[in-house]
């Protein structure tokens, strides 16, 4: 399977990984562990969405401490960082999903063109179409194939009759590289399929809204490793026509696919840059650590 | 002192020796699982046998052959095809003289009465049927099978002891001797109880139905499935899904749940304030039947929904949610068609319960004696459970039997209910 990478993106897999406490490391990191501003460039110019000042609190626990980020255009952003750091909870506030969850409270704007979409009054009906979702665990709906994919779109109102719907079918099962393994069991229940396919028909059933961003939090966990080069390969198509953001516990995939990083670490936004660059040459030490190894 | 003659024993070993006791304690305990389940059985099976046994007779119509003149004279009929004239025709007469023609040698009023209740006072339904359906037969001798009466039925059927003394008998010499004659003429026989699934109450045992009662059931189980499926499947959906968690809700749900474990009869008595002193809807109605049963199961199908809408989890609440569903269009389209098998099993529960229930519908009058079979829910209409009652209440030999034989219909329609929860359950269940 060939995989389609860019200059940088093939050096970045190949120094990626260092084993801690190598002799001839040279510790380039800068900035104390104990400042917890943001290093790095965490604007982009005309952002896709635009993060200022969120906090984010469970009850009384503060999970997410002031994070000023922004995800560009047609790109990948990777957010790494321990367990616990705070990853997932501030992906979710970018589509809401955290109004789900009893007693969590969100501060703070999210800008989405020009609108702040954590705004009470936002209705989060055709935010949620607009900023889509994949989630770990694959949690395909326990209908048919084809209801899994058609299901966004008919509520919508993005396709009507049947021959629409079946046309939007085809193009996400394509899409999402699924389509000759499916299509002529479109009918049989989604949750038959192989993990790998249950992820990939979540795919296909985000991108059938035709959404602007795709929030992935940690899509390929618990996936065999073929799996995973599969959905590699498709963020890497769908990063021509999407924003992506994905949350990933693996350092070797965020070097993959992402072209900027960042990295959080118990609730604050330690460092954020191009991927290349978190990766080779660190500012934080914080960073570092967790980037050779030393915990996480 | 520090010499130790014996080493300590391995872990292992102190585990060996305390097995024993612990497949001991393991093998009682499944032995009184399977003696608690063999109690139970035996006692459904001597249930069984004892309502079968004493119910299966009534299914069987003892009945007599008789020819019968339908002489124009003693019917008072001018016209056969008039209508009117046929339906007010005294046809006990022609009964009446046509025994008199089987029995010439019977004279004086006595005998002759107890002649006359050879016969079932329902002969006169047939003849004049036969007239409705072809009167030309006006004056001709037509051959009827006519059911028994009901001292003779008991006889036949063996309820009554014939070796008894006359004295301690309810059947004199003489009317078995009657019998016995009919018996050696080919005139007597035991023939399917159609009657008893056909037509509604009567004072005379033979002519006894339970159609009435069971249409009476069916409707008022009609009214209580359409209003309290919808009512309560919509509250369990909105208190779980929609409702704010705060001190109201968690009052409400304690409500709901006190209100599953009220007496039944307090719903009656709601029943005979509310809808039938303020509201003014008819007495003995099933509409009235069905609304009180309702308040009555509703809290059965809440918390039974509340509980299975409470089961699918929550990444399939998510996964709609992530889409752009709104949460309605999450429960309706996900939530709800998965949690289905569970609130069809809380509905037929709920059912099960409501078609057993007597006490609501005494106190809102479905306790009356009613013959016609209701046809729509403002009909007048008793129910089964309460046509069990009316009828163990009663003295007549005859009712004994429908007694038993009422509650074999009342468990084959219990029976086909839980039936019918098993297939619903199945048709719905999903994996995920």
């Amino acid at each position: 399977m060939e995989t389609s990478m860019n200059e940088t993106q093939q050096q970045a897999k190949e120094t990626v990984f260092r084993a801690p406490d190598r002799g001839d490391l040279q510790a380039t990191a800068t900035v104390d562990r104990e400042v917890r501003r943001t290093v790095g460039e965490a604007r982009v110019a005309d952002p896709r969405i635009r993060c200022n000042d969120i906090n984010v609190y469970y009850g009384t626990a503060q999970a997410i401490k002031n994070v000023n980020l922004d995800v560009g255009h047609n790109e990948v952003l990777a957010m790494i960082g321990p367990s616990g750091c705070g990853k997932s909870t501030f992906l979710r506030c970018l589509n809401r999903m955290n109004d789900t969850i009893d007693g969590c409270r969100v501060t703070g704007d999210i800008l989405l063109d020009e609108r702040n979409i954590n705004a009470k009054e936002i209705d989060v009906v055709p935010l949620r179409a607009q900023v889509g979702m994949v989630f770990q665990k694959p949690n395909p709906f326990p209908k048919s194939i084809w209801e899994n994919v058609a299901f966004g779109p008919r509520i919508h109102g993005l396709a009507r009759t049947r021959a629409q719907l079946d046309e939007v079918v085809e193009s996400s099962l394509r899409r999402a590289g699924l389509w000759d393994e499916v299509k002529d069991r479109l009918d049989k229940p989604g949750t038959g399929l192989s993990g790998g396919q249950q992820q990939r028909l979540c795919i296909a059933r985000t991108i059938a809204v035709q959404p602007e961003v795709i929030l992935m939090d940690e899509p390929c966990s618990a996936l065999d490793p073929i799996s995973t080069a599969k959905i590699e390969e498709l963020i890497d198509e769908l990063r021509q026509q999407f924003s992506i953001c994905i949350v990933t516990h693996s350092m070797q995939q965020a070097a993959r696919v992402s072209q900027r990083t960042a990295y959080f670490h118990l609730g604050d936004l330690i460092e954020v840059g191009a991927t290349e660059q978190i990766f080779t040459n660190p500012q934080h030490k914080l960073t570092e650590d967790y980037i050779t190894g030393r915990f996480g | 002192m520090s010499n130790q003659i014996l080493p300590l024993p391995r872990p292992v070993e102190v585990i060996n020796t305390g097995l024993g006791r612990r497949r001991a304690a393991e093998r009682r305990f499944r032995l009184y699982g399977v003696a608690a389940i063999t109690l139970a059985l035996i006692f459904l099976v001597l249930l069984f046998i004892s309502i079968i046994g004493k119910g299966y007779t009534a299914f069987w119509q003892t009945q007599v052959q008789m020819e019968a003149t339908l002489a124009p004279e003693l019917l008072d009929i001018a016209d056969p095809a008039d209508r009117n004239q046929v339906m007010a025709a005294n046809y006990g007469a022609v009964m009446k003289a046509a025994l008199r023609q089987a029995f010439p040698e019977v004279t004086g009023r006595a005998e002759q009465r107890q002649l006359f209740a050879l016969v079932s006072s329902g002969a006169e339904d047939i003849l004049r049927q036969r007239l409705l359906d072809d009167p030309s037969l006006l004056g001709q001798t037509v051959s009827v099978w006519v059911p028994a009466g009901g001292d003779i039925d008991m006889v036949r059927k063996g309820h009554i002891d014939r070796s008894l003394p006359e004295s301690e008998r309810r059947v004199s010499d003489q009317e078995l001797a009657w019998m016995d004659a009919l018996v050696q003429q080919g005139r007597i026989e035991q023939r399917f109880n159609w009657q008893f699934l056909s037509t509604g109450d009567s004072r005379s045992p033979e002519q006894a139905g339970i159609w009435g009662a069971v249409m009476g059931s069916f409707l008022t189980l009609a009214v209580t499935m359409l209003l309290s499926f919808p009512l309560g499947v919509a509250a369990a959906v909105y208190l779980e899904e929609f409702a704010p968690k705060n001190r109201w809700t968690d009052f409400i749900e304690v409500n709901i749940n006190n209100l599953a474990a009220v007496p039944s009869i307090v719903f009656g008595l709601l029943g005979l304030a509310v809808f039938i002193n303020i509201f003014g809807l008819p007495r003995s109605a099933p509409l009235v039947g069905g609304l009180v049963l309702t308040l009555m199961t509703l809290p059965t199908i809440i918390i039974a929904g509340r509980a299975a809408l409470k089961s699918v989890p929550p990444s399939i609440r998510e996964a709609a949610l992530g889409v752009g569903a709104s949460p309605l269009q999450t429960v309706t389209n996900h939530v709800l068609p998965l949690a289905m098998p569970g609130i069809l099993t809380g509905m037929i529960i709920g059912m099960a319960r409501a078609l057993g229930e007597t006490a609501p519908l005494l106190m809102i009058g479905m306790v009356a004696f009613i013959v016609d079979v209701p046809k729509g829910v403002f009909d007048p209409a008793t129910a089964l459970p309460v046509q069990i009652y009316l009828w163990a209440d009663s003295p007549e030999l005859g009712f004994a039997e429908r007694t038993s034989a009422a509650i074999m219909v009342l468990l084959v329609f219990l029976l086909s209910m839980n039936a019918l929860a098993v297939i619903l359950r199945r048709r719905f269940e999903r994996r995920w």
